[in-house]
């Protein structure tokens, strides 16, 4: 796909830095790579060099009573789940795994990859996403200068939090090269209560509903009839319940009871099987199967529901669909076309208030729509001076977000 | 010791009355506060210890007001300084003598409450626990409390990242808003997020949390709000030593508990708040450790027995359990009131604010404890034990010649030893003015030549709340030509405060 490209291993934070400064002063941009699962994803504006991360592996901290690990960030996410497993904690945003999305291995990813893409799963809306669980990081900046920010502890305003600049930036600010995260332990249990029985909105609305009750809800999704995992002939509303064993039966109980009169039939997941069924919504399963391009919209919880609505009436061929963040994420699957349908899609979107991300498209689609949701005039003129205060000659990743940055 | 401020301009001072003429242009009369006498109202936050009497005061009312403030400001290029309630605790409103004080205090409404969506939209000026009072009828609440919940503003908040009391378990204000309005430098006004999760770029919002009014002023706010937990039970644990405290508190969060709420206080502190308000406490403890569980009856029930096993194994000396709301509330009276309390002992003390890894808390305080004895100073601690947030009170009686000067050298000493254990030098109230000096024990060179370039993208001038923060003034044409070579300091011509 991309075998022009040469690839420098960088052995530590100082390869890095010389590499760029030598990039910045001829003016060459240069891509930043973890295990490669997510090329795919941004526009689509390769660069002739790249640096890997993959040399840069290691966890070089983890104090489980702390709640802290720090690792390299070149380190597969696997190594770093695997030892959170093993001491009853995780990274509670669960970063959502590309491959069901592009193909390749599961679990490939670098946890540096993890970052820059703010990849964040269905317990986002109750534990936050990726951004929320940065507490510091090593870089080389863009200038090819190495930079720490952030630390080791939960509470710190000790300067600008750059932590939530650089998650999700997709290497256009900087090469990171160390991460230290937040962890947590580990529910005992889980389980999940589905509703069954009702239309879309109707199922959306109890989902909404249920983020209101004081029974600690941790994932809030919705499944059209049909939709992989469960493949069932009806419309699915899907609520996980986290905790100790005492207490998930009894806050499962109370939610049904609170939710009784909706008229849904309630079936409960026990705890594998909710566990299985999250990991497959965290991948997008139920849109990921169909052959098409993928949008992932984010709006406020009521507006999903209304956005698609109007998306529906422009006759936009969609293929597949659910909602999770009860009801503020929706993912889409829409039949391929060369704009993707990005104007039908954003003005859905614009109406209400949020943005739309084209997640798969093919490379020729992705060079030509923007791939991000574009901005007012002031706030991308902000975002690109951001983009310069680390990477005044637009080394890293030149493209990869905007045709401008 | 003392600090140095930036010296005032000469050139803005003498444009103070043409100034003046321009404001009057934008706001009423009533919000210009143009007096001398009735502007030493503003001339300190709650960091008391330095002041200032600001060029002017301006108090806009609307969005359109500040943006036309920002754009004058800029054009005449003179320094603004944003306030909110000016409960501040690291100066960071501390005004400026050539700077407009620009007070929020008038943007004071809530201007939607969405149940739908769980959040609230509020301009700056509404108090912290305003939000939850306006939204507590339907039984929702905002959850970062700080101590100052009942003045401060959630526009300082955001400022700020205020924490407080339930930060281990519902986070930061950085993890509780959804969206901001900004004005910028020039007038220019920005929204970031909403009532959606996440940027579709940048993350400008979780950037402008906790920059301390030096990106641009905010003028509304996007909270989540929560569903309060159906019960809170709280334990009230005495331990023989602080050790044996901190080793409980690890022990918690090692069963995988993660409490509503787990604070620690030491003996000076248990002392205080008894002489202060009897409540209960254990005179014989040299540590006190609340913990609030909430969630469900059940699992309330289940975690309090764990909780208190735990306290039990690692040798409590005092155990009581909340049974009623009333004793919940009780148990948290004294921690409440600790500040205050411990003002009865001194008239003065410094309120510091280190972050800690939690396991080092004995050594921490062992640590402390010399620099007290070595400065002639007494110190009480309170601690947000459960994310290892220090709040090391240092008391003095600024009457007695020489003595502040010594309580802000120890508290220096403090925060330098919390950094040198994997700490950092404020966990929640900011760096501003007070502990500016202090960025280089943390940062390099390089490192803080960064966030100021960062500053650079929004405030090219260096007119917003300019002498906070960072410990050098800079130009930020300069910066993109730098190159910093055997270790010299850039700049050697501009002055390091």
């Amino acid at each position: 796909m991309d075998a022009a490209i040469a690839t420098l291993d960088i052995r530590d934070a100082a390869d890095a830095a010389e590499a760029i400064r030598a990039a910045a002063a001829r003016n060459q941009p240069l891509g930043v790579i973890g295990a490669g699962t997510k090329r795919r994803l941004g526009r689509h504006a390769p660069s002739p060099r790249e640096l890997s991360t993959r040399a840069l592996t290691g966890v070089t901290l983890y104090e489980p009573e702390e709640l802290v690990l720090s690792a390299r960030a070149g380190t597969p996410l696997r190594d770093v789940l695997t030892l959170l497993d093993a001491n009853g904690q995780q990274l509670a945003f669960e970063p959502l795994d590309h491959a069901l999305l592009f193909g390749g291995e599961t679990c490939a990813a670098t946890i540096g990859g993890v970052i820059a893409v703010n990849a964040s799963g269905p317990r986002r809306i109750k534990a936050g996403a990726a951004r929320d669980h940065l507490l510091g990081f090593h870089c080389v900046t863009g200038r090819g200068e190495i930079v720490k920010s952030g630390g080791r502890v939960m509470k710190n305003v000790t300067g600008y939090d750059l932590s939530k600049l650089v998650t999700g930036s997709f290497g256009t600010l900087a090469l990171l090269t160390d991460v230290t995260l937040k962890v947590l332990p580990k529910a005992e249990t889980e389980q999940t209560l589905l509703l069954l029985g009702l239309d879309e909105g109707q199922a959306v609305a109890q989902l909404r509903r249920a983020s209101g009750t004081s029974n600690e809800v941790s994932s809030f999704a919705m499944l059209p009839a049909g939709a992989a995992p469960l493949c069932r002939v009806e419309t699915v509303a899907a609520l996980r319940i986290e905790g100790p064993e005492v207490s998930v039966a009894t806050r499962r109980d109370a939610l049904a009871a609170a939710l009784r009169d909706s008229g849904a039939r309630f079936e409960t997941l026990p705890f594998a099987e909710s566990a299985a069924f999250w990991a497959a919504l965290r991948d997008a399963a139920p849109v990921a199967g169909h052959s098409g391009q993928v949008w992932r919209l984010s709006l406020a919880p009521t507006d999903g529901v209304r956005a698609l609505a109007r998306l529906r009436e422009t006759g936009a061929p969609i293929l597949a669909h659910f909602y999770d963040w009860a009801g503020g994420l929706v993912w889409l699957c829409l039949e391929p076309a060369a704009d993707a349908h990005a104007p039908a899609v954003r003005a859905a979107v614009d109406a209400f208030g949020g943005h739309a991300t084209l997640i798969r498209a093919s490379d020729e689609t992705r060079a030509r729509v923007e791939v991000f949701h574009p901005q007012p005039p002031p706030l991308a003129a902000l975002s690109r001076r951001v983009k310069e205060s680390f990477d005044p000659a637009h080394v890293l990743e030149r493209g990869r977000m905007r045709a401008e940055v | 010791m003392t600090l140095i401020m930036p010296a005032p301009e000469p050139d803005i001072l003498s444009q103070r009355d043409a100034l003046i003429e321009r404001l009057r242009a934008i706001l009423p009369a009533s919000n210009l506060v143009v007096d001398e006498t009735a502007r030493r109202a503003y001339e300190c936050d709650a960091f008391t210890m330095y002041r200032a009497l600001p060029l002017v005061v301006a108090l806009p009312e609307t969005v359109a007001q500040v943006s036309a403030i920002m754009a004058l400001a800029a054009e005449m290029n003179i320094k603004i300084v944003p306030r909110g309630a000016g409960t501040s605790l690291s100066g960071g409103s501390m005004p400026l003598e050539d700077g407009i004080l620009l007070g929020m205090s008038k943007f004071n409404r809530v201007l939607e409450i969405d149940y739908e969506n769980r959040c609230a939209r509020v301009q700056p000026g509404v108090q912290n626990l305003a939000i939850s009072k306006a939204v507590e009828e339907r039984g929702f609440y905002y959850a970062p409390d700080p101590s100052s919940q009942i003045a401060c503003s959630i526009g300082g908040n955001v400022a700020e990242n205020a924490g407080g009391v339930h930060c281990l378990k519902y986070g930061l204000t950085t993890n509780n808003i959804l969206g901001l309005e900004v004005v910028l430098m020039g007038g220019e006004i920005v929204r970031l997020g909403g009532k959606h999760l996440d940027s579709e770029a940048y993350d400008l919002l979780g950037l402008m949390t906790g920059s301390e009014g030096l990106l641009g002023v905010v003028t509304e706010v996007t909270v989540r709000i929560l569903q309060k937990p159906a019960v809170a039970r709280c334990l009230l644990l005495g331990f023989p030593s602080v050790d044996a405290g901190a080793h409980f508190v690890g022990a918690v969060i090692a069963r995988g508990v993660i409490p509503g709420g787990m604070e620690m206080m030491d003996r000076a502190t248990i002392h205080a708040v008894e002489r202060f308000q009897p409540c209960g406490y254990p005179l014989d403890a040299e540590a006190l450790v609340i913990v609030e569980l909430d969630g469900t009856q059940a699992e309330v029930d289940l975690l309090v027995s764990v909780v208190d096993a735990i306290a039990r194994a690692e040798g409590a000396t005092t155990t009581k359990i909340s049974t009623n709301e009333a004793e919940r509330l009780q148990f948290w009276a004294g921690r409440k009131n600790a500040f205050p309390a411990v003002s009865c002992i001194q008239p003065d003390y410094l309120c510091m604010d280190g972050t800690i890894p939690r396991g080092r808390l004995p050594e921490v305080l062992a640590g402390m404890d010399a620099i007290a004895k070595r400065e002639g100073l007494q110190v009480a601690n309170v601690f947000h034990a459960g994310d290892g947030n220090l709040h090391p009170l240092i008391l003095y009686d600024a009457s007695k010649e020489g003595e502040m000067a010594r309580a802000e050298k120890m508290g220096f000493d403090i925060l330098r030893l919390c950094v040198s254990v994997g700490g950092v030098l404020t966990g929640e109230h900011g760096v501003g003015v007070e502990k500016r000096d202090l960025m280089g024990e943390m940062f390099t060179e390089i490192d803080l030549e960064q966030q100021m370039r960062v500053k650079c993208a929004f405030d090219p001038m260096n007119r917003l709340n300019p002498g906070k923060v960072f410990p050098t003034l800079h130009r930020c044409a300069e910066f993109g030509m730098m190159h910093v070579s055997g270790g010299a300091a850039p700049f050697p011509d501009l002055p390091r405060f």
